[in-house]
């Protein structure tokens, strides 16, 4: 499904790797590893067509992402650092509208659903400039529980998160990879996903 | 759950800037209250000589008007920039340009179509002619639009750039003054008796040229800004 071949990225004069390979099927989860500094994130951004590849190609289903472009998006989910939420706008908004630019149009019904089950209850008609940084990292997070998306792309998903919650992000992978999805993440806190074989990418 | 089509997504994007800018109506209130602070000033450092006055309502006017636009550009993508809702727009399964004309719209309603309607009220601090006010409204609302268009383009391009609203200004301000020369042109010419067709319709020609060429630009402008 996701190909990458012979990838090289630099940013600045400072090449971060070169000639890396890969392959994701169905159903298979792979951690990016490295220090800081390594390119786990601008590995990930690479594969989200932010960042121009030096050398190399990003093939999905047997296209280049390139040319595919907006068939591409529909089929992936980006997380990033930031979680692009807004303060002004309630827990229920942010969700409804994040959701909305990727492609898929939420009722309230739908949307409180998913922030309960985040562990949100009550907390759905705040403005989350009054959530506290974890509780904004589950607005974001519960997008994965509204996507279709195949392809999940997570970069440090469990940062602010507490037990409770990296429990809950777990299982939802484990759901994701047994629907068939697939996850790409970096992560430098533990995250197991039961009965799943975890592949790790290593970058030096 | 259902999937959104593009002009679902279109609607989305322009009710989710209103909304914001109504949780914030002081960046609203600062473009529109600008505006009116700077033309009503001129009177006031002119004199009261309604001939002068009314010979230089239109200038006054449209150049107020530009510079007012210039001040909320900066916010256009900033904040969508650093939240990193910016990100998810261009990983949105519809074409990015599209976004960005949503993102466009809403800034100009915000923004634009306050100083048309407050215009009237300022012509006539000017003793501008009903006439003359008429056709700077409509001289106004073709305008404006294109103001917000192509600075969108010069917003995309200084994104996350220190200093970047002098920059921005600079880049923008020469693209704006076929705008200038029309809109005020027209105002010009109904006051003197002469036609505004020509005026109107080249304003109308350029307004047509940014609605299908800026999206596109700003669209791959942004894509540079955030590699």
């Amino acid at each position: 499904m996701l190909e990458v071949s012979n990838l090289a990225c630099s940013r600045g004069d400072h090449r971060l790797f070169s000639g890396l390979n890969f392959q994701l099927h169905l159903g298979q989860i792979m951690q990016v590893q490295g220090v800081n500094g390594s390119g786990k994130t601008s590995l990930l951004r690479t594969l989200c067509g932010f960042l121009m590849p030096d050398e190399g190609d990003i093939v999905w289903r047997g296209k280049s992402i390139r040319e595919l472009d907006e068939d591409y998006y529909a089929e992936m989910l980006y997380l990033g650092h930031l979680n692009a939420i807004k303060d002004e706008l309630s827990a229920l908004e942010n969700l409804r509208i994040s959701a909305g630019l990727s492609g898929v149009e939420l009722d309230d019904k739908e949307a409180i659903a998913a922030l309960r089950r985040m562990g949100l209850r009550g907390r759905e008609m705040l403005p989350t400039k009054v959530l506290s940084q974890g509780q904004r990292r589950r607005v974001a997070l519960a997008r994965l529980l509204v996507s279709d998306a195949k392809l999940w792309v997570l970069d440090e998903p469990l940062t602010a998160l507490d037990v409770g919650a990296v429990a809950l992000i777990q299982e939802l992978i484990a759901e994701h990879l047994a629907r068939q999805g697939m996850v790409i993440f970096t992560t430098h806190q533990p995250l197991h996903v039961a009965g799943m074989e975890m592949r790790t990418l290593s970058l030096s | 759950m259902k999937k959104s089509t593009m002009l679902g997504l279109l609607v989305l994007v322009i009710r989710r800037d209103l909304v914001l800018a109504m949780r914030r109506r002081a960046d609203v209130l600062t473009t529109l209250i600008f505006f009116v602070m700077v033309v009503s000033l001129f009177p006031l450092g002119v004199g009261p000589e309604l001939a002068m006055l009314r010979k230089m309502a239109p200038g006054v006017l449209w150049v107020a008007a530009l510079l007012a636009s210039m001040l909320s550009l900066g916010r256009l993508f900033s904040a969508d920039y650093l939240d990193g809702t910016l990100e998810q727009m261009m990983l949105a399964p519809q074409s990015l340009s599209m976004l960005v004309l949503g993102k466009m719209t809403a800034h100009w309603m915000v923004s634009g179509l306050p100083l048309v309607l407050m215009a009237p009220v300022l012509g006539l601090q000017f003793d501008m002619s009903a006439q003359a006010i008429g056709v700077l409204i409509v001289g106004l609302m073709l305008g404006t639009p294109i103001l917000s268009m192509v600075g969108a383009i010069g917003a995309a391009l200084t994104l996350g750039l220190r200093g970047g609203g002098v920059l921005l200004s600079l880049l923008v301000l020469p693209l704006c003054i076929p705008v200038l020369i029309f809109g005020t042109g027209a105002v010009e010419a109904v006051a003197s008796g002469l036609s505004i067709a020509s005026h109107l319709s080249l304003l109308g020609a350029l307004l047509l040229l940014a609605l299908v060429f800026t999206p596109w630009v700003t669209a791959q402008a942004l894509r540079i800004s955030m590699e």
